[in-house]
Protein backbone atom coordinates (compact mmCIF):
# COMPACT_ATOMS: atom_id res chain seq x y z
CA UNK A 1 0.00 0.00 0.00
CA UNK A 2 1.48 3.29 -1.11
CA UNK A 3 0.56 5.33 1.95
CA UNK A 4 2.32 2.85 4.25
CA UNK A 5 5.45 3.06 2.18
CA UNK A 6 5.26 6.85 2.31
CA UNK A 7 4.92 6.69 6.10
CA UNK A 8 8.08 4.59 6.28
CA UNK A 9 9.97 6.92 3.97
CA UNK A 10 8.91 10.10 5.75
CA UNK A 11 9.81 8.50 9.06
CA UNK A 12 13.30 7.74 7.81
CA UNK A 13 13.71 11.39 6.91
CA UNK A 14 12.54 12.43 10.37
CA UNK A 15 9.52 14.33 9.03
CA UNK A 16 7.24 14.14 12.05
CA UNK A 17 4.40 16.29 10.75
CA UNK A 18 4.32 14.44 7.45
CA UNK A 19 4.24 11.09 9.24
CA UNK A 20 1.31 12.28 11.37
CA UNK A 21 -0.49 13.55 8.30
CA UNK A 22 0.04 10.31 6.36
CA UNK A 23 -0.95 8.21 9.36
CA UNK A 24 -4.20 10.15 9.62
CA UNK A 25 -4.78 9.60 5.89
CA UNK A 26 -4.21 5.88 6.30
CA UNK A 27 -6.60 5.69 9.27
CA UNK A 28 -9.25 7.59 7.29
CA UNK A 29 -8.76 5.24 4.34
CA UNK A 30 -9.60 2.34 6.63
CA UNK A 31 -6.13 0.82 6.97
CA UNK A 32 -5.93 -1.10 10.23
CA UNK A 33 -3.80 0.28 13.07
CA UNK A 34 -1.81 -2.96 13.15
CA UNK A 35 -0.95 -2.59 9.50
CA UNK A 36 0.04 1.07 9.88
CA UNK A 37 2.27 0.07 12.78
CA UNK A 38 3.95 -2.93 11.19
CA UNK A 39 4.12 -2.00 7.52
CA UNK A 40 4.50 1.77 7.96
CA UNK A 41 6.13 2.92 11.18
CA UNK A 42 8.05 -0.19 12.20
CA UNK A 43 9.11 -0.91 8.64
CA UNK A 44 10.55 2.60 8.48
CA UNK A 45 12.29 2.26 11.85
CA UNK A 46 13.72 -1.08 10.77
CA UNK A 47 15.56 0.65 7.94
CA UNK A 48 16.72 3.39 10.32
CA UNK A 49 17.98 0.77 12.78
CA UNK A 50 19.84 -1.12 10.10
CA UNK A 51 21.43 2.01 8.66
CA UNK A 52 22.44 3.06 12.16
CA UNK A 53 23.90 -0.38 12.84
CA UNK A 54 25.90 -0.08 9.63
CA UNK A 55 27.17 3.39 10.67
CA UNK A 56 25.53 4.98 7.65
CA UNK A 57 23.59 7.36 9.89
CA UNK A 58 24.15 8.61 13.42
CA UNK A 59 22.31 9.46 16.59
CA UNK A 60 20.76 12.75 15.32
CA UNK A 61 19.02 11.04 12.41
CA UNK A 62 17.79 8.27 14.69
CA UNK A 63 16.41 10.78 17.20
CA UNK A 64 14.52 12.60 14.46
CA UNK A 65 13.15 9.33 13.08
CA UNK A 66 12.03 8.34 16.57
CA UNK A 67 10.24 11.64 16.97
CA UNK A 68 8.48 11.02 13.67
CA UNK A 69 7.55 7.51 14.77
CA UNK A 70 6.06 8.90 17.98
CA UNK A 71 3.99 11.36 15.95
CA UNK A 72 2.41 8.40 14.17
CA UNK A 73 2.18 6.24 17.30
CA UNK A 74 0.25 8.91 19.16
CA UNK A 75 -2.49 8.62 16.56
CA UNK A 76 -2.72 4.84 16.33
CA UNK A 77 -2.14 3.95 19.98
CA UNK A 78 -5.82 4.17 21.00
CA UNK A 79 -6.72 2.10 17.92
CA UNK A 80 -4.11 -0.54 18.71
CA UNK A 81 -5.57 -0.90 22.18
CA UNK A 82 -9.13 -1.06 20.82
CA UNK A 83 -8.06 -3.67 18.25
CA UNK A 84 -6.17 -5.61 20.90
CA UNK A 85 -3.00 -5.64 18.81
CA UNK A 86 -0.28 -7.22 20.96
CA UNK A 87 3.23 -5.76 21.21
CA UNK A 88 6.31 -7.96 20.88
CA UNK A 89 6.69 -7.79 24.64
CA UNK A 90 7.62 -5.44 27.41
CA UNK A 91 11.13 -4.28 28.29
CA UNK A 92 12.07 -2.24 31.37
CA UNK A 93 15.13 -0.05 30.79
CA UNK A 94 17.15 2.40 32.85
CA UNK A 95 20.62 3.66 33.74
CA UNK A 96 22.15 2.03 36.76
CA UNK A 97 22.21 3.59 40.23
CA UNK A 98 24.74 6.39 40.58
CA UNK A 99 24.96 7.01 36.85
CA UNK A 100 23.18 9.97 35.28
CA UNK A 101 24.10 9.31 31.67
CA UNK A 102 21.10 8.49 29.58
CA UNK A 103 21.83 9.11 25.90
CA UNK A 104 22.77 5.49 25.19
CA UNK A 105 19.86 4.15 27.20
CA UNK A 106 17.44 6.46 25.40
CA UNK A 107 18.74 5.26 22.08
CA UNK A 108 18.17 1.64 23.10
CA UNK A 109 14.60 2.60 24.08
CA UNK A 110 14.02 4.18 20.69
CA UNK A 111 15.33 1.13 18.86
CA UNK A 112 13.26 -1.28 20.95
CA UNK A 113 10.09 0.75 20.39
CA UNK A 114 11.01 0.94 16.72
CA UNK A 115 11.14 -2.84 16.64
CA UNK A 116 7.69 -3.14 18.20
CA UNK A 117 8.44 -3.65 21.89
CA UNK A 118 6.69 -1.80 24.67
CA UNK A 119 9.31 0.08 26.67
CA UNK A 120 9.07 1.16 30.29
CA UNK A 121 11.86 3.71 30.74
CA UNK A 122 12.79 4.26 34.40
CA UNK A 123 15.26 7.01 33.52
CA UNK A 124 18.72 7.42 35.07
CA UNK A 125 20.13 6.59 38.53
CA UNK A 126 17.74 3.66 39.01
CA UNK A 127 17.92 1.47 42.13
CA UNK A 128 18.04 -2.36 41.68
CA UNK A 129 14.70 -2.77 43.49
CA UNK A 130 13.06 -0.36 41.10
CA UNK A 131 14.21 -2.36 38.07
CA UNK A 132 13.07 -5.68 39.46
CA UNK A 133 9.80 -4.54 41.01
CA UNK A 134 8.80 -2.65 37.87
CA UNK A 135 9.54 -5.67 35.71
CA UNK A 136 7.38 -7.81 37.97
CA UNK A 137 4.53 -5.31 38.17
CA UNK A 138 4.53 -4.65 34.43
CA UNK A 139 4.97 -8.26 33.43
CA UNK A 140 8.14 -7.41 31.51
CA UNK A 141 10.27 -10.29 30.33
CA UNK A 142 13.46 -8.28 29.88
CA UNK A 143 15.28 -5.69 31.95
CA UNK A 144 17.89 -3.57 30.15
CA UNK A 145 20.64 -1.94 32.23
CA UNK A 146 22.87 0.87 31.01
CA UNK A 147 26.06 2.37 32.46
CA UNK A 148 28.61 4.81 31.12
CA UNK A 149 30.95 4.86 34.10
CA UNK A 150 33.38 2.15 35.07
CA UNK A 151 32.53 2.97 38.66
CA UNK A 152 28.80 2.38 38.35
CA UNK A 153 28.73 -0.63 36.02
CA UNK A 154 29.66 -2.86 38.95
CA UNK A 155 26.17 -2.10 40.34
CA UNK A 156 24.63 -4.12 37.51
CA UNK A 157 25.52 -7.22 39.44
CA UNK A 158 23.10 -6.18 42.20
CA UNK A 159 20.21 -6.23 39.74
CA UNK A 160 21.17 -9.67 38.43
CA UNK A 161 21.35 -10.98 41.98
CA UNK A 162 18.06 -9.40 42.99
CA UNK A 163 16.34 -11.06 40.02
CA UNK A 164 17.58 -14.42 41.35
CA UNK A 165 16.71 -13.56 44.93
CA UNK A 166 13.13 -12.80 43.95
CA UNK A 167 12.87 -16.10 42.09
CA UNK A 168 12.52 -14.42 38.71
CA UNK A 169 15.50 -16.07 37.05
CA UNK A 170 14.55 -17.19 33.55
CA UNK A 171 11.31 -15.24 33.73
CA UNK A 172 12.96 -11.84 33.69
CA UNK A 173 16.10 -11.74 31.57
CA UNK A 174 18.78 -9.12 32.17
CA UNK A 175 20.60 -7.48 29.26
CA UNK A 176 23.41 -5.00 29.90
CA UNK A 177 25.12 -2.38 27.77
CA UNK A 178 27.17 0.81 27.81
CA UNK A 179 30.49 2.17 26.62
CA UNK A 180 32.79 0.50 29.18
CA UNK A 181 31.04 -2.90 29.09
CA UNK A 182 31.91 -6.12 27.33
CA UNK A 183 30.61 -9.62 26.78
CA UNK A 184 33.13 -10.83 29.35
CA UNK A 185 31.78 -8.43 31.97
CA UNK A 186 28.19 -9.50 31.25
CA UNK A 187 29.18 -13.13 31.76
CA UNK A 188 31.14 -12.33 34.89
CA UNK A 189 28.17 -10.72 36.63
CA UNK A 190 25.78 -13.41 35.39
CA UNK A 191 23.69 -11.23 33.07
CA UNK A 192 21.72 -13.07 30.40
CA UNK A 193 23.14 -11.00 27.56
CA UNK A 194 25.25 -8.06 26.44
CA UNK A 195 24.28 -5.64 23.69
CA UNK A 196 27.25 -3.85 22.14
CA UNK A 197 25.16 -1.07 20.66
CA UNK A 198 21.52 -0.04 20.39
CA UNK A 199 20.86 -1.90 17.16
CA UNK A 200 22.49 -5.03 18.55
CA UNK A 201 20.42 -4.66 21.74
CA UNK A 202 17.25 -5.14 19.68
CA UNK A 203 18.60 -8.31 18.07
CA UNK A 204 19.56 -9.66 21.48
CA UNK A 205 16.23 -8.77 23.12
CA UNK A 206 14.43 -10.48 20.24
CA UNK A 207 16.42 -13.65 20.78
CA UNK A 208 15.94 -13.46 24.57
CA UNK A 209 12.18 -13.21 24.11
CA UNK A 210 12.03 -15.81 21.38
CA UNK A 211 10.70 -13.33 18.81
CA UNK A 212 13.48 -14.05 16.37
CA UNK B 1 56.12 31.29 34.45
CA UNK B 2 55.27 34.57 32.78
CA UNK B 3 54.38 33.34 29.33
CA UNK B 4 50.91 31.93 28.79
CA UNK B 5 50.43 28.43 27.44
CA UNK B 6 49.60 29.64 23.94
CA UNK B 7 52.83 31.64 23.62
CA UNK B 8 54.79 28.55 24.55
CA UNK B 9 52.92 26.38 22.06
CA UNK B 10 53.43 28.96 19.34
CA UNK B 11 57.14 29.08 20.02
CA UNK B 12 57.23 25.37 19.21
CA UNK B 13 57.13 23.91 22.70
CA UNK B 14 55.23 20.74 23.52
CA UNK B 15 53.32 20.76 26.81
CA UNK B 16 52.35 17.81 28.95
CA UNK B 17 48.79 17.49 30.24
CA UNK B 18 47.72 15.52 33.29
CA UNK B 19 45.85 12.24 33.65
CA UNK B 20 42.51 11.01 34.99
CA UNK B 21 40.97 12.66 38.04
CA UNK B 22 37.86 10.63 38.74
CA UNK B 23 39.65 7.49 39.91
CA UNK B 24 42.02 9.55 42.06
CA UNK B 25 39.10 11.30 43.73
CA UNK B 26 37.34 7.97 44.29
CA UNK B 27 40.41 6.82 46.17
CA UNK B 28 39.98 9.92 48.34
CA UNK B 29 36.38 9.38 49.32
CA UNK B 30 34.26 10.32 46.29
CA UNK B 31 31.35 7.87 46.08
CA UNK B 32 29.64 6.73 42.87
CA UNK B 33 26.47 8.73 42.50
CA UNK B 34 27.79 11.80 44.31
CA UNK B 35 28.63 15.02 42.52
CA UNK B 36 32.42 15.01 41.98
CA UNK B 37 32.37 18.81 41.90
CA UNK B 38 30.80 19.03 45.36
CA UNK B 39 34.24 18.00 46.66
CA UNK B 40 35.59 21.39 45.61
CA UNK B 41 33.79 22.81 48.63
CA UNK B 42 33.69 19.81 50.97
CA UNK B 43 37.14 18.29 50.49
CA UNK B 44 39.54 20.68 48.71
CA UNK B 45 42.49 18.80 50.26
CA UNK B 46 41.73 15.90 47.92
CA UNK B 47 42.11 18.21 44.91
CA UNK B 48 45.41 19.54 46.21
CA UNK B 49 46.74 16.00 46.63
CA UNK B 50 45.78 14.91 43.13
CA UNK B 51 47.06 18.10 41.50
CA UNK B 52 50.32 17.81 43.44
CA UNK B 53 50.81 14.25 42.18
CA UNK B 54 50.38 15.37 38.60
CA UNK B 55 52.62 18.43 39.00
CA UNK B 56 55.27 16.19 40.55
CA UNK B 57 54.87 13.79 37.62
CA UNK B 58 55.63 16.62 35.22
CA UNK B 59 52.23 17.78 34.02
CA UNK B 60 52.25 21.39 32.87
CA UNK B 61 48.50 21.73 32.43
CA UNK B 62 46.51 20.72 35.47
CA UNK B 63 42.85 20.01 34.80
CA UNK B 64 40.37 21.31 37.35
CA UNK B 65 37.65 19.24 38.96
CA UNK B 66 34.92 21.08 37.08
CA UNK B 67 34.03 18.66 34.26
CA UNK B 68 30.43 18.51 35.49
CA UNK B 69 30.44 22.07 36.79
CA UNK B 70 28.02 23.60 34.31
CA UNK B 71 24.88 24.79 36.05
CA UNK B 72 22.80 22.28 34.05
CA UNK B 73 24.92 19.36 35.31
CA UNK B 74 24.99 20.65 38.88
CA UNK B 75 21.22 20.97 38.82
CA UNK B 76 20.98 17.15 38.90
CA UNK B 77 22.41 17.36 42.42
CA UNK B 78 20.45 20.51 43.32
CA UNK B 79 23.77 22.36 43.36
CA UNK B 80 23.14 24.78 40.48
CA UNK B 81 22.80 27.63 42.95
CA UNK B 82 26.42 26.96 43.93
CA UNK B 83 27.77 27.00 40.36
CA UNK B 84 29.98 30.07 40.88
CA UNK B 85 31.37 28.96 44.26
CA UNK B 86 32.05 25.39 43.17
CA UNK B 87 33.87 26.42 40.01
CA UNK B 88 35.84 29.23 41.63
CA UNK B 89 36.93 26.96 44.49
CA UNK B 90 38.34 24.43 42.02
CA UNK B 91 40.66 27.10 40.61
CA UNK B 92 41.62 28.81 43.86
CA UNK B 93 42.70 25.63 45.58
CA UNK B 94 45.13 24.73 42.78
CA UNK B 95 46.95 28.06 42.61
CA UNK B 96 49.58 27.33 45.27
CA UNK B 97 50.10 23.83 43.85
CA UNK B 98 50.82 24.89 40.27
CA UNK B 99 52.62 28.17 41.07
CA UNK B 100 55.39 28.62 38.52
CA UNK B 101 55.25 25.00 37.40
CA UNK B 102 51.99 24.44 35.56
CA UNK B 103 48.90 26.09 34.18
CA UNK B 104 45.38 25.68 35.50
CA UNK B 105 43.18 24.35 32.73
CA UNK B 106 39.50 24.60 33.66
CA UNK B 107 37.64 21.50 32.52
CA UNK B 108 34.27 22.16 30.87
CA UNK B 109 32.33 18.98 30.06
CA UNK B 110 29.09 18.45 28.14
CA UNK B 111 25.78 19.36 29.76
CA UNK B 112 24.38 15.91 28.91
CA UNK B 113 21.37 17.55 27.27
CA UNK B 114 20.41 17.15 23.65
CA UNK B 115 19.73 20.29 21.69
CA UNK B 116 16.52 20.80 19.77
CA UNK B 117 15.35 19.29 17.46
CA UNK B 118 17.11 16.09 18.62
CA UNK B 119 16.24 16.70 22.25
CA UNK B 120 14.24 19.32 24.08
CA UNK B 121 16.91 21.79 25.16
CA UNK B 122 17.18 25.29 23.71
CA UNK B 123 20.67 26.49 22.74
CA UNK B 124 20.25 29.56 24.97
CA UNK B 125 19.83 27.31 28.00
CA UNK B 126 23.11 25.52 27.26
CA UNK B 127 24.90 28.78 26.46
CA UNK B 128 23.75 30.32 29.75
CA UNK B 129 24.89 27.27 31.66
CA UNK B 130 28.40 27.46 30.13
CA UNK B 131 28.54 31.23 30.58
CA UNK B 132 27.97 30.87 34.33
CA UNK B 133 30.59 28.18 34.68
CA UNK B 134 33.21 29.76 32.45
CA UNK B 135 32.57 33.16 33.97
CA UNK B 136 33.38 31.71 37.38
CA UNK B 137 36.58 29.93 36.33
CA UNK B 138 37.99 32.87 34.40
CA UNK B 139 37.22 35.29 37.19
CA UNK B 140 38.94 32.94 39.62
CA UNK B 141 42.04 33.03 37.44
CA UNK B 142 42.12 29.92 35.26
CA UNK B 143 44.97 29.97 32.72
CA UNK B 144 42.91 28.21 30.05
CA UNK B 145 39.53 26.61 29.59
CA UNK B 146 39.43 23.06 28.29
CA UNK B 147 36.08 22.24 26.69
CA UNK B 148 36.30 18.46 26.52
CA UNK B 149 34.67 15.11 25.73
CA UNK B 150 32.24 16.83 23.39
CA UNK B 151 30.18 14.73 20.98
CA UNK B 152 27.90 17.46 19.63
CA UNK B 153 29.69 20.11 17.59
CA UNK B 154 26.97 22.67 18.23
CA UNK B 155 27.25 22.25 21.99
CA UNK B 156 31.05 22.52 21.74
CA UNK B 157 30.64 25.71 19.72
CA UNK B 158 28.23 27.15 22.28
CA UNK B 159 30.84 26.54 24.98
CA UNK B 160 33.66 28.05 22.91
CA UNK B 161 31.59 31.13 22.13
CA UNK B 162 30.56 31.48 25.76
CA UNK B 163 34.23 31.36 26.76
CA UNK B 164 35.22 33.97 24.19
CA UNK B 165 32.36 36.23 25.23
CA UNK B 166 33.42 35.96 28.87
CA UNK B 167 37.08 36.71 28.13
CA UNK B 168 38.75 37.94 24.96
CA UNK B 169 42.11 36.57 26.10
CA UNK B 170 41.67 33.25 27.82
CA UNK B 171 43.15 30.39 25.77
CA UNK B 172 40.39 28.03 24.65
CA UNK B 173 41.17 24.35 24.24
CA UNK B 174 38.38 22.26 22.72
CA UNK B 175 38.36 18.49 22.33
CA UNK B 176 35.84 15.95 21.07
CA UNK B 177 35.53 12.21 21.63
CA UNK B 178 35.42 9.87 18.65
CA UNK B 179 34.16 6.35 18.05
CA UNK B 180 35.64 3.94 15.54
CA UNK B 181 33.32 3.01 12.68
CA UNK B 182 33.99 1.14 9.43
CA UNK B 183 33.80 4.53 7.74
CA UNK B 184 36.33 6.19 10.01
CA UNK B 185 36.16 8.21 13.20
CA UNK B 186 32.91 9.94 14.15
CA UNK B 187 31.53 11.29 17.41
CA UNK B 188 28.33 9.71 18.73
CA UNK B 189 26.46 12.59 17.11
CA UNK B 190 28.07 11.80 13.76
CA UNK B 191 30.74 14.50 13.61
CA UNK B 192 33.82 13.43 11.60
CA UNK B 193 37.30 14.82 12.31
CA UNK B 194 37.37 17.28 9.40
CA UNK B 195 34.10 18.86 10.46
CA UNK B 196 35.26 19.01 14.07
CA UNK B 197 38.41 20.85 12.95
CA UNK B 198 36.45 23.31 10.91
CA UNK B 199 33.68 23.89 13.45
CA UNK B 200 35.87 24.21 16.55
CA UNK B 201 38.18 26.68 14.78
CA UNK B 202 35.29 28.67 13.37
CA UNK B 203 33.79 29.09 16.85
CA UNK B 204 37.08 30.50 18.09
CA UNK B 205 39.07 27.70 19.75
CA UNK B 206 42.84 28.21 20.05
CA UNK B 207 43.84 24.58 20.49
CA UNK B 208 41.75 21.65 19.25
CA UNK B 209 41.93 17.89 19.38
CA UNK B 210 40.54 14.78 21.02
CA UNK B 211 40.27 13.23 24.46
CA UNK B 212 38.81 10.05 25.86
CA UNK B 213 37.12 7.12 24.14
CA UNK B 214 40.22 5.45 22.73
CA UNK B 215 43.60 4.04 23.63
CA UNK B 216 46.86 5.48 22.35
CA UNK B 217 47.01 3.64 19.02
CA UNK B 218 43.65 4.91 17.80
CA UNK B 219 44.41 8.33 19.24
CA UNK B 220 47.47 8.49 17.00
CA UNK B 221 45.20 7.93 13.98
CA UNK B 222 42.79 10.59 15.26
CA UNK B 223 45.73 12.93 15.82
CA UNK B 224 46.80 12.45 12.21
CA UNK B 225 43.29 13.43 11.12
CA UNK B 226 43.43 16.63 13.14
CA UNK B 227 46.85 17.55 11.82
CA UNK B 228 45.66 16.95 8.27
CA UNK B 229 42.59 19.16 8.61
CA UNK B 230 43.67 21.91 10.96
CA UNK B 231 46.26 24.63 11.25
CA UNK B 232 45.66 25.13 14.96
CA UNK B 233 47.84 23.48 17.62
CA UNK B 234 46.48 20.02 18.41
CA UNK B 235 45.96 18.40 21.83
CA UNK B 236 45.61 14.64 22.38
CA UNK B 237 44.55 13.18 25.74
CA UNK B 238 44.33 9.43 25.37
CA UNK B 239 42.68 6.82 27.54
CA UNK B 240 44.83 3.95 28.76
CA UNK B 241 42.99 1.68 26.34
CA UNK B 242 39.42 0.51 26.71
CA UNK B 243 38.43 -0.92 30.08
CA UNK B 244 38.77 -4.63 30.72
CA UNK B 245 37.34 -6.66 33.56
CA UNK B 246 39.62 -8.71 35.68
CA UNK B 247 38.19 -10.51 38.65
CA UNK B 248 35.41 -8.05 39.43
CA UNK B 249 37.59 -5.02 38.83
CA UNK B 250 37.65 -2.63 35.94
CA UNK B 251 41.14 -2.18 34.57
CA UNK B 252 42.48 0.07 31.83
CA UNK B 253 45.07 -2.13 30.15
CA UNK B 254 47.65 0.28 28.66
CA UNK B 255 50.70 0.65 30.87
CA UNK B 256 52.78 3.81 31.12
CA UNK B 257 55.51 2.06 29.09
CA UNK B 258 53.10 0.93 26.36
CA UNK B 259 51.70 4.42 25.92
CA UNK B 260 55.02 6.24 26.29
CA UNK B 261 56.61 4.09 23.58
CA UNK B 262 54.00 5.52 21.20
CA UNK B 263 54.21 9.16 22.30
CA UNK B 264 56.99 9.88 19.76
CA UNK B 265 54.44 9.20 17.02
CA UNK B 266 52.28 12.02 18.40
CA UNK B 267 55.30 14.29 18.62
CA UNK B 268 56.29 13.45 15.04
CA UNK B 269 52.80 14.39 13.92
CA UNK B 270 53.31 17.78 15.54
CA UNK B 271 50.90 17.36 18.46
CA UNK B 272 51.43 20.24 20.89
CA UNK B 273 49.73 19.11 24.09
CA UNK B 274 50.01 15.49 25.15
CA UNK B 275 48.15 14.20 28.18
CA UNK B 276 46.00 11.39 29.44
CA UNK B 277 42.36 10.68 30.11
CA UNK B 278 40.53 7.73 31.71
CA UNK B 279 42.82 5.07 33.12
CA UNK B 280 45.98 7.20 33.08
CA UNK B 281 47.66 8.20 36.32
CA UNK B 282 50.77 9.98 37.54
CA UNK B 283 53.01 7.14 36.31
CA UNK B 284 51.69 7.54 32.79
CA UNK B 285 52.25 11.29 32.89
CA UNK B 286 55.77 10.84 34.26
CA UNK B 287 56.54 8.52 31.35
CA UNK B 288 54.99 10.94 28.82
CA UNK B 289 56.99 13.83 30.25
CA UNK B 290 60.23 11.89 29.98
CA UNK B 291 59.56 11.37 26.27
CA UNK B 292 58.65 15.03 25.76
CA UNK B 293 61.78 16.11 27.62
CA UNK B 294 63.92 14.01 25.30
CA UNK B 295 62.52 16.01 22.40
CA UNK B 296 63.06 19.29 24.18
CA UNK B 297 66.70 18.56 24.80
Amino acid sequence: MEVLQQIGESLQKGEDQKVAELTRQAIDAGVSAGQILNDGLLAGMDVVGKRFGANEIFLPEVLLAARAMNAGMDLIKPLLIADDVPSLGKVVIGTIKGDLHDIGKNLVGIMLKGAGFEVVDLGADVAPENFVETAEAEGASVVGLSALLTTTMIGMKDVVELVKERGLEGKVKVIVGGAPLSQAFAEEIGADAYGYDAANAVTIVKSLTGVA
Amino acid sequence: MIKGPLDRLRSGEILCGDGAWGTQLMARGLKPGDSPEALNLSNPEALVEVAQMYVDAGAELITTNTFGGSSIKLEAYSLDGETERINAAAIEVLKPVVAGKAYISASIGPTGKLLKPYGDTEPEEIADSFTRQIGAVTEAGADAVCIETMIDLIEAQLAIKAARAVSSEIPIIATMTFDTTPRGYFTTMGVPIDRACEGLAEAGADVIGSNCGNGIEKMIEIAAGFVEHSKLPVIIQSNAGVPEHRGGEVVYPETPEFMAERIPQLIDLGIKIIGGCCGTGPDHIRAFRAVVDRYRA
